[in-house]
């Protein structure tokens, strides 16, 4: 089961869109349980790293204040036809996903 | 056959070394794999902005913009989108100054992904979204109020 999807867009600025949506509760630690009345422990992705062929290209920092289910998007330039684009994530309890797409 | 990277623990430090000899990164700009926990642990704008940018001079500057709504349909969901055309940038932040924890999310870069970063984050009521992108020494803001009628921070 893929719980991490990306797409890649051509831009107005003649590069790509890197668009991300990551399965993810990002819990903020605040919220009650209904049922026990306990708060629901914080669960939150907190780095997604992006690169171009291998080579790291850029790192978004998250936090509790991004909507479950992150949908992160960057833009990148420089990317052709062939080129692999890779996103790696992990969460505050170490535990990641990644995924990779060949540019169309 | 490609490998997954799949991470526990530490990011890939390797892709870093890597990254710096194909001459992509400029040494002053090798990112820092570390989550920036004190700019996350802030409890005011100006404490996250000097936890993740360190001292740097804030000005309005017309080369960042901020898309996202007026008013909110769903404080738990607010889309935002920061452009920017500065060259130079090498990381932007997004700072919702009335939530519990003001700094929300950035993104560090270089060269090859500066020029827009979008996320939907959590807001717990009405509040300026302030967007700053580090270029030049400097942070170069866009700023919109967002409406929120039903708050979606939790708790």
């Amino acid at each position: 089961m893929a719980t991490t999807k990306m797409k890649i867009r051509k831009n107005k600025a003649g590069g790509h869109d890197v668009m991300v949506l990551a399965k993810h509760p990002m819990e903020t630690g605040l919220r009650k349980d209904k049922k026990t009345g306990e708060k629901i422990p914080a669960h939150f992705i907190q780095t997604m790293e992006f690169a171009l062929n291998g080579t790291v290209v850029a790192q978004a920092n998250l936090g509790a204040g991004v909507s479950k289910n992150p949908l992160i998007g960057i833009a990148i330039a420089g990317a052709s036809s062939g080129d692999t684009v890779s996103v790696s994530w992990i969460d505050n309890k170490g535990e990641g996903d990644s995924a990779e797409t060949v540019v169309k | 056959m490609k490998r997954r990277i799949f991470l526990k623990g530490s990011l890939a430090a390797g892709t870093v070394a890597v990254a710096a000899g194909a001459g992509l990164l400029a040494p002053a700009r090798v990112l820092a794999a570390t989550w920036p926990e004190a700019a996350f642990a802030a409890k005011t704008e100006a404490d996250a902005l000097r936890a993740f940018f360190g001292d740097a001079a804030v000005v309005d500057s017309d080369k960042v913009s901020l898309k996202a709504p007026l008013q909110a349909e769903n404080g738990a969901v607010v889309p935002i989108k920061v452009m920017t055309t500065l060259t130079d940038a090498e990381a932007i932040a997004v700072v919702v100054e009335k939530n519990p924890v003001p700094y929300v999310t950035s993104l560090q870069m270089t060269v090859v992904a500066g020029g827009m970063f979008s996320a939907r984050i959590k807001m717990g009521q009405t509040s300026p979204v302030n967007c700053y992108v580090k270029a030049g020494g400097k942070l170069h803001k866009a700023s919109q109020e967002i409406k929120v009628s039903i708050g979606g921070c939790g708790g």
